[in-house]
């Protein structure tokens, strides 16, 4: 089973949340990214986020190995919406179990983190004035100005 | 002359106007692939600002391609 999802519709996160539940696990963490009404001073109304699936998922399935690899976590899941996307709608879920918390936090901003710059997935503004552009946030490093949308 | 099949994205999809296309070419590399593409669609986007997948792994510029390859070149990416 994969477990990096690109889905077109809602994700259905109680499915991932079941699907992470272990008795060895005593920390589950989770980051939901949301679309927010502003973005570097425009109101925006909406998004739409487009991917080349197959890559995406694959990267995410490197991005999660690494997590594993670094932090020693149990299990994680990734889902990331593609299509168009309202103010308020959760475009991006991420959860992390692992044995204690620590790791859990770790590596869930680790994913988050490294998914935002490196998953094939491209994101088109509409605003409420003016002409919808390509948000252009990465294949900047991790410590370069954060042009993310949300989070 | 090496037929491949390029996928289009983002920004370069819009300018292309097409998703995808089947085309010919003698390019010795990508990065020589790219720039006759960029030269037909009036690509805006330079190639540092550019990744390259092949087959759905990211390659080097200067590699070379082969027949059927699908080849997709990554605009800088927004997730999250």
């Amino acid at each position: 089973m994969s477990r990096v999802t690109i889905a077109a519709q809602p994700v259905d996160t109680n499915t991932l949340r079941k699907e992470l539940q272990q008795p060895g696990c005593g920390g589950f963490c989770v980051f939901e990214g949301w679309v927010r009404e502003t973005n570097e001073g425009r109101e925006v109304s909406g998004l739409d986020y487009e991917a080349y699936n197959e890559l995406a998922i694959g990267e995410g399935e490197r991005i999660i190995d690494e997590a594993v690899q670094r932090f020693g976590i149990a299990d994680a899941r990734c889902a990331h919406r593609v299509g168009s996307l309202a103010v308020g709608d959760t475009a991006v879920w991420i959860g992390v179990v692992s044995p204690h918390r620590d790791e859990a936090f770790r590596a869930c901003r680790y994913i988050i983190d490294q998914v935002k710059q490196r998953l094939p997935i491209w994101k088109k503004e509409h605003y409420l004035v003016g002409e919808s552009s390509w948000v252009a946030c990465a294949h900047a490093p991790a410590d370069e100005h954060d042009h993310a949308h949300q989070g | 002359m090496t037929s491949v099949t390029v996928e289009y994205y983002a920004q370069l999809r819009e300018q292309a106007g097409q998703g995808r296309e089947t085309i010919t070419s003698d390019a010795d590399s990508l990065a020589a692939l790219y720039g006759e593409l960029r030269q037909r669609h009036g690509f805006r986007l330079d190639i540092a600002q550019l990744k390259v997948a092949v087959n759905a792994q990211f390659r080097d510029w200067q590699q070379a391609f082969a027949d059927g390859d699908l080849i997709v070149f990554i605009p800088p990416v927004a997730g999250g």
